[in-house]
């Protein structure tokens, strides 16, 4: 830091001297929310990593504070940058748990918001609009998903601007109060701190979310069905691993929110096989099964296969 | 003359700390805080002026705190209170008022004695300070 320490150590009204850090883990309830981190989110090894190195610097933070070493409130406003449906949003709200459990914001809940809830139509509708949505941000996090949106830089006139400086304006001075998250592509990101300079010195952390590796992306894919009780036979498991490899490839890839879009729409088509081929009572499991052709039946594969494929549907077809 | 009217008013002024955590409570109950201001103090004057919207959805105390700066920066030489007010089924009305803001100097109210009929006599109380014209009040 580069503000020195005020060392005034009023040794008569601490009482502590020693803290135990594990107990204060243990106790605080931050191991839970890292135990389920780890559990629920796939992959997203360097974010987990840089969520408990950040745990634990509050921790020791706190413990400090508890010491009377410690005066100021850290700063705590954060940046994620990565592509989208790499899970920002999710880890964002497991950040606000987290910083509510150490007790660094005082109620935990998470607003959502993008360029449209903070910038008005017209002149002097932008400020009240900042605010209202501040005040609804006060002892939790504000979430500003693709941030860059803000600061459009082709027109000085434009709105965006007058809602950088509210915002800016109030993290600095109501910085125990709420933590900004802003996130967003890395390079567009990096353009918007490049002509906002106030708002790189205010934010402390910056965390990259890194793309799925195809391996992760079919376990979350088994993550998801599992959650609506769906689940896939090998073969529709192997046919889901070719979907991914051939979506990757594809133009607006969207990483885990691309695979929760074909689940959908294998959902979609399993259920009208089944209306289609029934005949008599079926079971929970084929209720319950995806299988290779609710996956192949997708646009990417007739891509891939071209010609052939289309030509072998119309023969099955006539 | 220090006036009472609302919650904690034989109290001395609540400090912005006490202020904050009396809100906090009322917005853990599901009420909608907001912030009144007015220069007429006189008790059967029920009609105050809004400060801004009652705020149904801000979960945090900090909101109102930062909504009653903004408030006494502009009317900080009048009365400010709190409402609360509970939308629920059956209340639908204010459940706790106080005065979070007074002007610096309270001159009071004079009793009024009017003879009528007989030796009959109607008191009425006025505020010293409502005798000039709204706005330039307590200033």
């Amino acid at each position: 830091m580069a503000e020195a320490q005020p060392i005034m150590r009023e040794v008569d009204d601490v009482k502590l001297s020693a803290i135990d850090l594990r107990a204060e883990y243990a106790e605080s309830g931050v191991e839970a929310v890292l135990d389920e981190l780890d559990r629920t989110l796939i992959g997203l090894k360097p974010v987990k990593q840089r969520i408990k190195e950040t745990a634990a610097l509050l921790l020791v933070e706190r413990a400090r504070k508890r010491l009377g070493l410690a005066h100021e409130t850290p700063t705590l406003h954060m940046c994620f940058s990565g592509n989208p449906g790499t899970g920002k949003t999710t880890v964002a709200l497991r950040m606000a748990d987290l910083l509510h459990r150490l007790g660094y914001i005082r109620k935990g809940h998470l607003v959502s918001v993008t360029r449209d809830d903070l910038v008005g139509q017209y002149i002097g509708h932008t400020a009240p609009k900042t605010k209202e949505i501040l005040k609804k941000a006060m002892g939790g996090v504000l979430f500003i998903d693709e941030a860059y949106y803000l600061y459009r830089q082709e027109n000085e006139r434009d709105y965006g601007q007058e809602a950088i400086e509210i915002l800016l304006q109030v993290m600095e001075h109501q910085r125990e109060d709420f933590v900004v998250i802003l996130a967003g592509y890395g390079d567009r990101m990096e353009r918007f701190f490049e002509s906002n300079p106030g708002f790189r010195s205010r934010i402390a952390h910056h965390i990259d979310f890194p793309d799925y590796a195809d391996d992760e992306l079919l376990s979350i894919a088994d993550v998801m069905l599992e959650k609506q009780n769906y689940g896939f036979d090998a073969e529709g498991r192997a046919a889901m691993e070719q979907y991914i490899a051939l979506r990757r490839r594809q133009p607006h890839f969207a990483n885990a929110r691309s695979i929760r879009n074909a689940l959908d729409r294998a959902r979609l088509r399993q259920a009208n096989r089944l209306f289609e081929t029934s005949d008599g009572p079926i079971g929970a499991d084929t209720l319950s099964t995806i299988v290779a052709a609710d996956i192949r039946a997708s646009r990417i594969f007739r891509n891939e296969a071209g010609q052939e494929s289309e030509a072998r549907q119309l023969e099955g077809a006539s | 003359m220090h006036i009472t009217q609302g919650a904690f008013s034989f109290l001395p002024p609540l400090t912005d700390e006490q202020i904050a955590r009396q809100v906090q409570y009322c917005i853990d109950k599901g009420w909608a805080v907001s912030l009144e201001f007015t220069d007429d103090p006189h008790p059967r004057n029920t009609y105050w002026d809004m400060w801004g919207h009652p705020m149904f959805d801000n979960p945090d105390a900090a909101a109102l705190m930062l909504e009653l700066k903004a408030c006494r920066k502009v009317y900080g030489d009048r009365y400010i209170r709190l409402v609360a007010f509970d939308s629920s089924h059956g209340w639908e009305s204010v459940r706790l008022s106080f005065i979070v803001n007074r002007p610096a100097v309270e001159p009071g109210f004079r009793l009024e004695r009017q003879e009528t009929a007989g030796r009959g006599i109607r008191y009425t109380t006025r505020s010293y300070a409502a005798g000039r014209p709204a706005g330039e009040r307590y200033g």
